[in-house]
């Protein structure tokens, strides 16, 4: 019986599965423009604070809001979609394989997107691109800018069709049996990015770039907004999941446990795929032209999807209480002792985690209808998404470098490079605590996002929020530390630390662990569900917008200084 | 799919609390008025100038203790700016952009709202407190975006 059972187990099957050196190449290759993104991002992010504390004054003519382009552009887009696409490549390869071919179409993904990217960065370099990430019409940025940001989309694409194939083809192989945790989860999370980027696509193509390039004289500004956010907003889903497929599959490896359960955490994927895109408008609140109460039924929308991220938090703590327990550490919180605080694969995450409770929160203030006039366009929206993007997403991103690069690299985790890896997030997490909560108070106070230095005409209020500036770029310099420190990481990490073997840790369900139901595969079924919300949430007040709309807006280049 | 016990518990109480946010929220912005500003009138944008009322922009006052504040928002300015009312006063802004997407909020209110081109926008806000209050564009518009503020003084 055993012997049978082995020899039914081909090399390939064998889970978690191995990955080649060719493998690694492509993985690794999203990882450098990652971490390139992140030296980049961050040095703008720098300069944004200095300049905005009045501390220094942009020399050669650089203009504020081109940093702030290309500090957005490259870290909310790049550096988040590179890594992501990396590590999801990296979960697909080491659990469900991918054949020669799929790995030459992901590299097609790969140039696609370095195209698109080097084609958007040079037009902010040359200062004609100055509109913010969000390229707001009837703003217009050149052309180049627009068709580079549609080739980094179309890139994503490619690699999301490569991460269903590399399942379908598992699943093939497998009849009856249910995928794997991770490849399930990355399999919806690009789901969940196609059908929201298909927004902004539209909106790039068929608006904005026949407008750029004069072919239409007008845009129609309500419609190219709605499309924004209709992907906008599944955006941060986009970054958040792969952490959470880090927490739920990963981190019970990292501390000796099991997966808390199966079946929930696909549960909470479908949920997030089924209400992370009909909720844009709560992005669009104050904004004319939209029925009310389409706003409310977005709003409510979204509050729906607050409930997978619950589901999340108590699978965690439930796994961290679980494995304590077992390991014999009793009381009431005696179970939180054995941590393993000093591994930075867990801690990183983990802090990740902690800044998600009050980034969470903040996101409900932002979302609920009416309270969101006190903060909508302040700068505590900036201090809201450095905590949920920059804190919970990157430090968990920063957590899975510790052994996802020198598991491809065939190096290994030293203790003194784990040791700088907490000093890493230990300084992380000073600079964010510092730099978000003067923003949320400077928000709260009514000091807008997205401004260079100004004095506002010397008002009272205004003076007051120059101390918050200030600490912000105090936080900034201390977090351009932490990237610094980050880089020094990873360049040992994939260039200098020993050889050796690091560990591809990915969780196990408990031995006795009841069945996961075969209904949570039933993908199309959950497109479906999927499909119909969006259409339930859009159609009426979609339409309602354009059978209302204005005469469209001309091109306005000159306000950006061109 | 047999859900934890205290999961259960957790994930009852937590779905009540949203449902009981969203139902304040809903009877706050539909019984009490408090919705966000989402006025529906469109506008030619490259026509504001010739389109009343917005061909004489200022302060006007509609009855007793309520004004009505006619305003352009281009770039980097208000249409009026620097205007006074008396403390206790109801005053309704009426809004259109001139050019691109600018955002009109008072430092220190709720008053926090889009100006689209093509759109007209409406906020209404009853001034208690006399006081110079900051107005400024929340919503990028270019290069001089920092600048484009004014204030309103309630006497």
């Amino acid at each position: 019986m055993g012997l049978e059972k082995i020899k039914k187990v081909s090399n390939n099957e064998i889970l978690p599965l191995t990955i080649s050196k060719q493998e690694s190449r492509l993985y690794m290759s999203f990882i450098y423009v990652a971490i390139i993104s992140l030296l980049i991002g961050g040095l703008m992010g720098l300069l944004q604070t200095l300049v905005r504390s009045n501390t220094i004054t942009l020399p050669w003519g650089i203009g504020y809001y081109q940093i702030l382009t290309l500090h957005g552009v490259v870290l909310a887009l790049v550096l988040t979609t590179y890594f992501i696409i990396g590590f999801q490549f990296a979960l697909m390869g080491k659990t469900v394989g991918i054949s020669l071919k799929q790995r030459k179409v992901a590299w097609l993904s790969f140039w696609v997107m370095i195209v698109g990217t080097v084609m958007a960065a040079i037009t902010i370099l040359m200062g004609k691109a100055s509109v913010l990430y969000t390229f707001y019409a009837p703003l217009k940025a050149h052309p180049v800018f627009y068709i580079g940001l549609a080739l980094v989309i179309v890139g994503s694409w490619i690699a999301g069709f490569v991460n269903w194939h590399q399942l379908f083809v598992w699943k093939k192989k497998h009849p009856g049996e249910k995928s794997p945790l991770l490849a399930f989860m990355v399999a919806i999370n690009m789901a969940m990015w196609f059908i929201a980027s298909l927004g902004v696509a539209v909106a790039v193509l068929v608006q904005f770039i026949p407008w750029s390039l004069g072919y239409a004289e007008t845009i129609n500004v309500l419609v190219s907004r709605t499309l924004f956010w209709y992907f906008g907003h599944p955006l941060v889903y986009f970054w958040l999941l792969p952490a959470y497929m880090a927490w739920y599959a990963i981190i019970p490896k990292i501390i000796g446990g099991k997966i808390f359960s199966d079946s929930l955490a696909r549960l909470s994927f479908i949920l997030f795929l089924f209400f992370s895109i009909p909720v844009g408008f709560h992005h669009q609140l104050t904004e004319p032209g939209i029925d009310p109460v389409w706003k409310f039924i977005q709003v409510v929308l979204t509050f729906m999807v607050i409930i997978p991220s619950l589901m999340t938090a108590f699978s965690m703590f439930a796994t961290f209480e679980i494995t304590g327990r077992r390991k014999g550490f009793g009381g009431l919180f005696g179970w939180l002792k054995h941590l393993p605080w000093k591994d930075v694969r867990f801690l990183a995450p983990f802090i990740g985690m902690l800044a998600f409770i009050p980034g969470g929160a903040g996101g409900i203030i932002n979302a609920s209808h009416q309270m969101n006039a006190v903060v909508h366009n302040t700068i505590w929206v900036t201090g809201h998404f450095h905590l949920t993007v920059a804190t919970t997403v990157i430090l968990t991103f920063f957590g899975i470098s510790y052994w996802l690069i020198p598991h491809l690299t065939g190096r290994k985790l030293t203790p003194q490079l784990n040791r700088l890896g907490i000093i890493q997030t230990i300084v992380w997490t000073v600079g964010m605590t510092i730099m978000s909560g003067a923003m949320h108070i400077q928000g709260l106070l009514g000091g807008p996002r997205r401004s260079a230095f100004s004095e506002y005409g010397g008002t009272e209020q205004a003076s007051n929020w120059i101390g918050y500036q200030v600490a912000q770029a105090i936080g900034g310099s201390i977090l351009f530390i932490g990237i610094i420190l980050m880089l020094y990481i990873f360049i040992k990490l994939a260039f200098f630390a020993p050889k050796g073997i690091e560990e591809f840790p990915i969780a196990e369900e408990e031995e006795d662990a009841e069945p996961t139901p075969m209904f949570l595969e039933n993908w199309k079924l959950w497109i479906a569900i999927t499909l119909a919300l969006i259409l339930f949430a859009y159609t009426i007040p979609f339409v309602d917008i354009i059978q209302n709309s204005p005469p469209g807006s001309p091109p306005f280049s000159w306000p950006i200084g061109n | 799919m047999k859900m934890h016990r205290a999961e259960e518990i957790w994930l009852v109480i937590s779905v009540g609390v949203l449902i009981l946010s969203m139902v304040v929220t809903g009877y706050q912005a539909f019984a009490m008025d408090m919705a966000p500003p989402s006025h529906k009138e469109t506008i030619d944008p490259q026509k504001v100038d010739q389109t009343a009322p917005f061909d004489n922009p200022g302060v006007f006052q509609t009855e007793e203790g309520k004004y009505e504040v006619v305003m352009t928002l281009q770039i980097f300015s208000f249409t009026p700016n620097k205007i006074e009312v008396p403390a206790g006063s109801e005053v309704t802004f009426t809004m259109t952009s001139k050019d691109v997407v600018h955002g009109f909020q008072i430092a220190g209110t709720n008053v926090n709202a889009m100006v689209m081109p093509g759109h007209i926008q409406k906020i209404t806000q009853t001034f208690e407190e006399p006081g110079e209050y900051l107005i400024l564009c929340n919503e990028y518009c270019g290069a001089g975006h920092q600048m484009m503020s004014t204030t309103i003084t309630v006497k």
